[in-house]
């Protein structure tokens, strides 16, 4: 794998990822997606979740929030709200978000409130997403 | 002629009064460079979506998309994005006659006009008109993109529930740290983006997931907020810039007033002495009598 393709982590705070990397994989719109060099123009929504790239095997993994990603001229660029390293993300507020948004989503389930489940849905998913990127980088 | 003493007071107050604005320059000068730091990073998020968001916007059909769709304009929202805190100049004046002069054109022009306030000079101005559909106050010294997603969220639900059939956005660009400039410009319907068709045969290469049109309506709304963030981004650097010059003019008055004061007390204090010296005088005259 001497190819390597330029990845690019762009939030509204500003750059997260700027780096030759091996592969991709990231939450698209119709689920888990790889990209590796030289791939075809292409252009997804992104879902909540984690996106991994390998650097010479090194693997990191991050949290990302809605956003999307285009492909082209070996370069992958995901435009996202917000982007956390694994290593860099607060365990304890994650847990504490969880924990938040599972309340809440037992008392809007009640309710049936759309609006606030939604939200709470949101909340729900990115606290998951964190965890996730944090436990295994 | 005013005494000594109460010269001295006034010296005394005056001074403070330029320690103060003083430290407000500084403060505004420091926030400043965060302000346009944040604006600084945003910068290639704005690109790239623009860019991307062209790309895919060419060839579309505009009709398909609510968000897009041009209605004849009866009721026209303006958005006010405004600073929190005073004491920065004519900033938040000149953003207020701005409003009132694209609220006395679209009502001559027989529109119903009503506005969403963001930021507390904003809604203080506005409030007293009952025009003020919701305000947003006390967010613009930390705001973060979450709060431009509530703003617009509001704005989009209100606009295709008919609630306005335009919106207008306006607030002040930073020009430099010594220009700021009240702007207003169109944020719905969706304005077509220009060089959409130059790019246009770029767009077709590329694979897309879901469909162009399902990507469309995840990306108009981020769009929005896209604009919505950095106006007010450009409303918070804007704001300390206004408010280091006006602290910096409010520095140099309080400076020429302790001149002319020191003056008035040098004078107050010389005639005091003369009259002093006149008494000893007269007194040494009386006892050699």
């Amino acid at each position: 794998m001497a190819e390597k393709i330029q990845l690019e982590v762009v939030t509204p705070g500003g750059a997260v990822v700027s780096d030759q990397v091996d592969i991709v994989t990231a939450p698209g719109f119709g689920g888990e997606f790889g990209v590796l060099a030289n791939h075809a123009p292409f252009l997804s929504t992104i879902k909540i979740g984690t996106l991994t790239y390998k650097k010479g095997g090194q693997e990191t993994v991050l949290m990302v929030s809605g956003g999307f990603c285009e492909v082209s001229s070996n370069t992958i660029t995901f435009l996202v709200e917000a982007a956390e390293k694994g290593g860099e993300i607060d365990v304890d507020r994650a847990l504490r978000a969880k924990k938040r948004a599972e309340k809440r989503l037992a008392q809007t389930q009640q309710k049936q409130e759309n609006i606030n489940q939604t939200r709470a849905e949101a909340a729900m998913q990115r606290a998951l997403a964190r965890l996730k990127a944090a436990g295994r980088a | 002629m005013a005494s000594l003493k109460d010269v001295k007071t006034q010296i005394s107050g005056v001074k403070k009064t330029s320690q103060i604005t003083k430290a407000m320059n500084m403060v505004a000068a420091a926030k400043l460079r965060g302000a346009q730091q944040k604006m600084e990073n945003f910068r290639p998020y704005t690109e790239k979506f623009t860019a991307a968001m062209s790309s895919l916007a060419a060839g579309m059909n505009v009709a398909d998309f609510p968000l897009m769709q041009a209605r004849e304009a009866k009721t026209v929202e303006i958005v006010v994005i405004t600073s929190d805190r005073g004491l920065c100049g004519s900033f938040n004046a000149n953003i207020m006659k701005r409003v009132q002069q694209l609220t006395r054109q679209l009502e001559g022009e027989g529109k119903q006009v009503s506005y969403v306030c963001v930021g507390k000079k904003a809604n203080n101005a506005l409030k007293r008109g009952g025009k003020v559909r919701k305000a947003y106050t006390d967010i613009m010294g930390t705001f973060q993109m979450f709060n431009a997603r509530q703003i617009v969220q509001d704005l989009a639900a209100n606009f295709l529930a008919n609630g306005a059939d335009e919106v207008r956005l306006v607030y002040s660009r930073f020009i430099s740290v010594a220009s700021q400039k009240p702007t207003d410009e169109i944020l719905l319907p969706v304005q077509p983006l220009a060089g959409e068709t130059a790019q246009g045969q770029k767009g077709g290469d590329y694979i897309y997931e879901p469909s162009t049109a399902e990507i469309m309506e995840v990306l108009l709304p981020l769009f929005l907020n896209v604009m919505v963030y950095h106006a007010m981004l450009e409303v918070g650097a804007s704001e300390h810039a206004a408010r280091m010059s006006a602290m910096d003019n409010a520095t140099t008055a309080c400076k020429d007033i302790i001149a002319n004061l020191t003056k008035l007390y040098n004078k107050a204090r010389q005639s005091g002495i003369t009259s002093e010296l006149m008494d000893i005088v007269g007194g040494a005259e009386a006892l050699k009598g």
